[in-house]
């Protein structure tokens, strides 16, 4: 954290300095573990071993905060009597179809005191469609959609009975003992012991433990699980909706949690609706049923109004009843249009066009090589960017024109590259990991031809649609209704070149009466009849009163702890999600030090939800309200539900849909690992999405591979951040005050490594893989350290990953050396974990370049399309 | 008392030993004395000082080159890197000795010393010390560096004529004639931290301790920054961080103490800090007396000479 949000590090020292205690788990010592309290380097992508090992230890102790646990988790709810575990089968569940590596999660249902067949047709989804949601990363919309319950599941508030999530979890963590962590992740027992005692010792009434991580985290073919992993252990110790708990996921850049929110993802629309398919939801109705699924409890019943306020925001007028408000205007998606997938079908040609805003793929993007192959393909290319990045240089200057594979006299790319004002030569906002968006007022204007994206797409769009003026055709129908009337300012307006305001498309995000204009304060008022619009539903309030909330910078020193006053966050500018969790069953607060939102009877008629926060729940249901058998929607959760946006309301320990890969969170090795898993015969994620091509090649994996084989990547690399350069370098490599700070590619060894391999402190280096060599200076450092895997010793090699061949310091850019695999459930790519030799001197270059690699594909087996087997255990089929 | 003695004594304390710059520099009601302190057990390495410092000053690039000194690649203190972070990489001391003292917080952890982190990532941001006593200011034949109304040492370097004794006198080694880039108008200028002289003066605190994320560059009133420094390193030893010392922090020192003063978690050469500095004209007035009195032997030898020829 240190190294990559120095910024937000600050609050951790002022927390230390207050006698908070710094626990830093890690593979290499950074900055970070430089001020932590503990360190424990932990070998790259066992993280779910670690932490499953902190459940085992919680759970076989009986160390869970027992009245919330039962009270707020699904810990109680009773599992169908089909559901199988991968402790029964080799790793993997129940449900499992090994032609299409999907499960059918059927088995994986609560057990219900309705009738078996209903519950699977209300709970359940089909293998097929399971298949469908890893290509379209249906996981994302369950992210925030959770699961949908119809029916009162049984539950045993004893948590005796053997199919209760509570005993489920206990079975299915009860391997990962402090033995096979230390096996597994290289993590001494001592260490291991020390985690654990630190983490339930500061969790309870009395305290809270905070969960922060990078989202270099997530960058695994198991990311989604290890996130899972966290929250399971943090649901235990009742560490979720209460002050100083929570997980906090620090984003790689200023608002990437608003470009989810409002998303730049091709699966989801703004406020987390699903992006529709033509298949199942040919109606707005077919479309909205299925985010509500009728019949089911908590907030998304509501779905209907969120997505007429979305139509009326893009469609204004013409968005009517009568014409299902332009539902069919709306782009549908067919499958699989994820970043990678786009790539490859670049390089096949399938691809004419591409638009690239403050993105830098042929560094910043995994396989570095197949992305500048795949713009090469290109028809054409738009770039806005502050300076000339390597995605807009490509066809001129990446390795590729020294292999000869991209020639620039042939390359037939039209790149257009357009200068992009920065974050203060704009207004706007960012929103951050905490949900909290702050507005930027414009410091100065942007340099030359510089424009902010705002202008760049309103003027985009404007244009477009003088150019479909008087078209009859009704495919251009889309584009000439929208409601594109945004008011401009600035110098250029008169000459038609005005800058939109960014604060009209904030009200316009926020939501409106049609008839009125008066801004909405709450997504609560917005009506699925037309009367209401708004851009983005968990967003409605951000304008309330017709005021800019998020521009509010009152101090933290003139307002209450929780400093309500300072930027806006959603929903309904509320700090803590899910804060109802921070007081007991009865309201009252769990402890006096850790009191947040409460229930006070005094307040209003018959009482009222108040605290330090606005709480997350209805504001007059109170603690004792319990929930008619009938009832559906909001009303079906009861006082003690605080995780309104579960069906059940509960915390799910346990997952019975949604997720591709499992219910559980289970260990599985990295794609590329020199491992066999030690727990399980299936060596890592059996669903995981993987492209198998002669241009995407995996390293061999042990087990299905001979260990020569195995042998020709004898390490394991990992890639993060500098402090001193931002991502690809986009931002960095070309200003000089920071490109002096690390000017040069470097690659981190041990010194035990050094030896091994015979490389000198500031000599050079190169890693190699299947996909790419790449070269740096070599620094010797004692901040990483060889571990001991399995019995043997592992050595863990560390790269940044800033540099390319533009700006004041050139380099090898170290994500050439990763394929592409991707975690089912959001495709994100496997990216921080991966096997490699490491030779030394300078890689060799040109076509000598490729031979190397030719070379060591042979020599590893994987030449000739040969891939390690993605499921390596039978145990599933002999289940089915 | 003569006259003799008490300007001897004068000469003597303005070389040497406590006192307040500013008045001592003949300023009448200046404001308090300024100065850093950079507790270096927050530092985290960021560089965002090195950074503010070169965007505010306007200081050039000073070189791209990886040095292999940890994640130093600045070299040093010198006339392009007015802020310098030191990285040193070194197994612990094991000198956190628990004292079973009361904790705020988590409770404390029973884990043996045998546990405790073996390995130290010590990092520190060096900046110049704004002597009480500085020698750089003393030698400068030109009167380009001058003391401030704040206390502090400032170079202008408009009326510099690079003749280079200050970077001799530094015993620091802090200040240092600018050597490039060769289109910079101030090569061989002297150059060197002003603590942001022109922000000062418009109430604003210097660049780089705007810029500090985590608070290991504090800026303010020297004296109360050397109080709150003997609170901080006393609470650290309380939390058995014994190592935990001040530097600059005595005016009783070779200097008078410094304007910038650092909290340590080593010893003072660890980070490439003089571990006993003394301000390099500190003998001046021992040395002019003693050419005083051998100018008056001199001349009462000559005067005897032709008093004696004399008929």
């Amino acid at each position: 954290m240190a190294e990559a949000h120095p910024v937000g590090f600050q609050w951790v020292v002022e927390a230390q300095k207050r006698g908070a205690r710094v626990i830093h788990v890690d593979p290499r010592f950074t900055r970070t573990s430089a001020v932590a309290d503990k360190h424990v380097p932990i070998r790259v992508g066992s993280d779910i071993a670690f932490l499953g090992g902190v459940i085992n230890h919680v759970l076989s102790n009986g160390l869970d905060f027992r009245e919330y646990v039962v009270n707020y988790t699904n810990a109680a709810t009773i599992v169908s009597e089909d559901y199988r575990d991968t402790d029964d089968l080799d790793g993997l569940f129940s449900g499992f179809d090994a032609e299409k590596r999907v499960y059918d999660p059927t088995s994986w249902q609560y057990e219900s005191e309705d009738t078996h067949v209903e519950l699977s047709q209300a709970q359940a989804e089909s293998s097929a469609e399971h298949a469908k949601h890893r290509a379209t990363a249906a996981g994302l919309q369950h992210e925030a959609h959770g699961i949908q319950v119809a029916s009162h599941p049984a539950r045993d508030e004893t948590l005796q009975h053997p199919r209760c999530v509570y005993q489920v979890l206990k079975r299915h963590f009860a391997r990962y003992t402090p033995e096979v962590v230390e096996q597994i992740c290289g993590i001494s027992q001592a260490d291991f012991a020390e985690v654990c005692r630190a983490w339930t010792e500061n969790s309870g009434r009395e305290r809270t433990t905070a969960l922060v991580y990078s989202v270099g985290w997530t960058q695994h073919s198991v990311g989604v699980q290890y996130i899972r992993t966290g929250a399971i252990l943090q649901l235990l110790l009742g560490n979720m909706g209460r002050p100083g708990g929570g997980i906090m996921a620090l984003r790689g850049h200023a608002s990437i949690q608003g470009s989810t929110d409002i998303p730049t993802l091709f699966n989801i629309l703004p406020g987390y609706l699903p992006m529709p398919n033509p298949e199942e939801h040919p109606t707005l109705d077919d479309w909205v049923d299925s985010v509500r699924k009728p019949g089911s409890k908590g907030f998304w019943s509501k779905a209907d109004a969120y997505a007429v306020n979305l139509l009326k925001a893009y469609w204004g007028d013409r968005a009517q009843p009568d014409n299902d408000f332009c539902f069919d205007y709306l782009p549908k998606i067919t499958g699989d249009h994820g970043t990678y997938r786009t790539v490859l079908d670049m390089i096949d040609g399938k691809v004419k066009g591409y638009f690239l805003l403050g993105q830098n793929p042929a560094v910043g993007s995994a396989h570095g090589r197949a992305q500048r192959l795949g713009m090469a393909q290109l028809d054409w290319l738009v770039v806005r960017d502050l300076f000339e990045i390597e995605s807009a240089t490509f066809w001129k200057n990446s390795p590729e024109i020294e292999t000869g594979e991209i020639v620039p006299e042939e390359c037939a790319t039209e790149v257009f590259l357009l200068p992009a004002a920065s974050h203060v030569e704009k207004e706007g906002t960012f929103t951050q990991t905490q949900r909290m968006l702050q507005w930027r007022e414009k410091a100065v204007d942007p340099p030359g031809d510089a424009r902010s994206e705002l202008w760049f797409f309103y003027h985009l769009g404007r244009m477009l649609r003088e150019r479909l003026q008087g078209s009859t055709d009704e495919r251009d129908r889309p584009l000439l209704d929208l409601a594109w009337d945004y008011p401009v300012h600035g110098d250029g307006v008169a000459a038609g070149w005005g800058e939109p305001s960014a604060e009209a498309v904030l009200r316009e995000i926020n939501g409106f009466e049609t008839a009125t204009g008066r801004p909405l304060s709450s997504f609560t008022e917005m009506k699925a009849d037309g009367s209401t619009l708004g851009g983005c539903w968990i967003y409605t309030g951000v304008y309330a009163d017709g005021v800019n909330q998020a521009a509010r910078k009152k101090s933290r020193h003139e307002q209450s702890f929780v400093a309500p006053e300072w930027g806006w966050a959603w929903p309904m500018n509320r700090r803590i999600l899910y804060n109802r969790a921070s007081a007991d069953p009865d309201g009252k607060p769990w402890s006096a030090r850790k009191a947040y939102v409460w229930w006070d009877p005094e307040l209003g008629e018959n009482g009222e939800w108040t605290g330090a926060d606005v709480p997350d729940f209805e504001k007059t249901k109170p603690p004792s309200y319990r929930s008619p058998e009938d009832a559906d929607g909001v009303a079906a959760l009861d006082g003690i539900d605080p995780f309104i946006m579960q069906g059940d309301g509960k915390g799910a320990l346990y997952v019975p849909q949604g997720l591709i890969d499992g219910p559980l969170p289970t260990h599985y090795e990295p794609v590329e690992s020199p491992f066999r898993n030690l727990l399980y015969g299936q060596q890592g994620n059996p669903t995981r999405l993987e492209y198998r091509r002669e241009d995407n090649p995996m390293n061999p994996a042990p087990g299905a591979d001979s260990d020569a084989h195995v042998a020709v990547f004898p390490f394991v690399f990992t890639t993060s951040r500098l402090t001193e350069h931002h991502t690809a370098g986009g931002m960095s490599r070309y200003l000089e005050h920071l490109s002096e700070l690390q000017p040069e590619m470097f690659v981190e060894v041990s010194p035990a490594l050094a030896a091994e391999r015979g490389l000198e402190h500031m000599g050079w280096c190169h890693v190699v893989t299947a996909r790419s060599a790449v070269e740096g200076r070599v620094l010797v450092t004692e901040r990483l350290r060889p571990l001991r895997v399995e019995g043997r010793t592992v050595h863990q090699v560390w790269l940044p990953y800033h540099w390319g061949s533009g700006g004041l310091v050139t380099g090898d850019s170290t994500n050439d050396l990763f394929g592409i695999s991707l975690d089912p459930n959001v495709l994100i790519q496997e990216s921080k974990v991966g096997t490699c030799d490491v030779r030394p001197g300078r890689r060799p270059r040109g076509a000598e370049l490729r031979a190397l690699i030719t070379d060591y594909r042979r020599r590893s087996g994987t030449d000739d399309d040969v891939y390690p087997p993605i499921v390596t255990t039978d145990a599933g089929e002999e289940e089915q | 008392m003569s006259l003799r003695e008490s300007l001897s004594d004068r000469l003597a304390n303005s070389l040497f030993g406590p006192l307040d710059p500013a008045p001592n520099a003949g300023y009448d009601d200046p404001p308090a004395r300024k100065g850093f302190f950079t507790d270096t057990s927050v530092c985290i390495g960021c560089k965002a000082c090195e950074v503010a410092c070169k965007e505010w000053n306007d200081v050039p690039e000073n070189a791209f080159e990886m040095l292999g000194t940890s994640y130093d690649n600045s070299h040093s203190l010198n006339a392009n890197q007015w802020r310098h972070v030191a990285f040193i990489e070194k197994p612990a001391t094991g000198a956190r000795a628990d004292l079973g003292m009361p904790t705020v917080g988590a409770p404390p952890s029973d884990t043996p010393d045998d546990e405790k982190p073996d390995f130290q990532w010590l990092m520190s941001s060096d900046v110049c010390k704004h002597c009480t006593h500085a020698a750089c200011l003393d030698v400068c034949p030109t009167g380009s560096l001058f003391r401030s109304e704040f206390g502090t040492v400032v170079v202008q370097d408009e009326i510099c004529n690079g003749c280079g004794y200050c970077v001799a006198a530094c015993p620091y080694g802090v200040i240092d004639r600018r050597h490039g880039p060769a289109d910079d108008p101030k090569v061989g200028i002297a150059q060197k931290c002003t603590l942001c002289y022109d922000r000062l003066t418009d109430g604003q605190r210097p660049a780089c301790a705007q810029a500090c994320p985590t608070e290991s560059i504090l800026f303010g009133d020297v004296e109360e920054l050397r109080r709150t420094a003997e609170e901080r390193v006393a609470r650290l030893h309380e939390q058995g961080i014994m190592d935990a010392r001040l530097y600059g922090n005595d005016p009783e020192d070779g200097v008078g103490g410094t304007g910038a003063s650092f909290l340590l978690l080593d010893e003072p050469e660890v980070y490439g800090l003089p571990p006993d500095p003394v301000v390099t004209t500190k003998d001046l007035p021992a040395m002019y007396r003693q050419a005083a009195t051998a100018a008056a032997v001199f001349l009462a030898g000559a005067a005897a000479a032709f008093l004696r020829r004399k008929p």
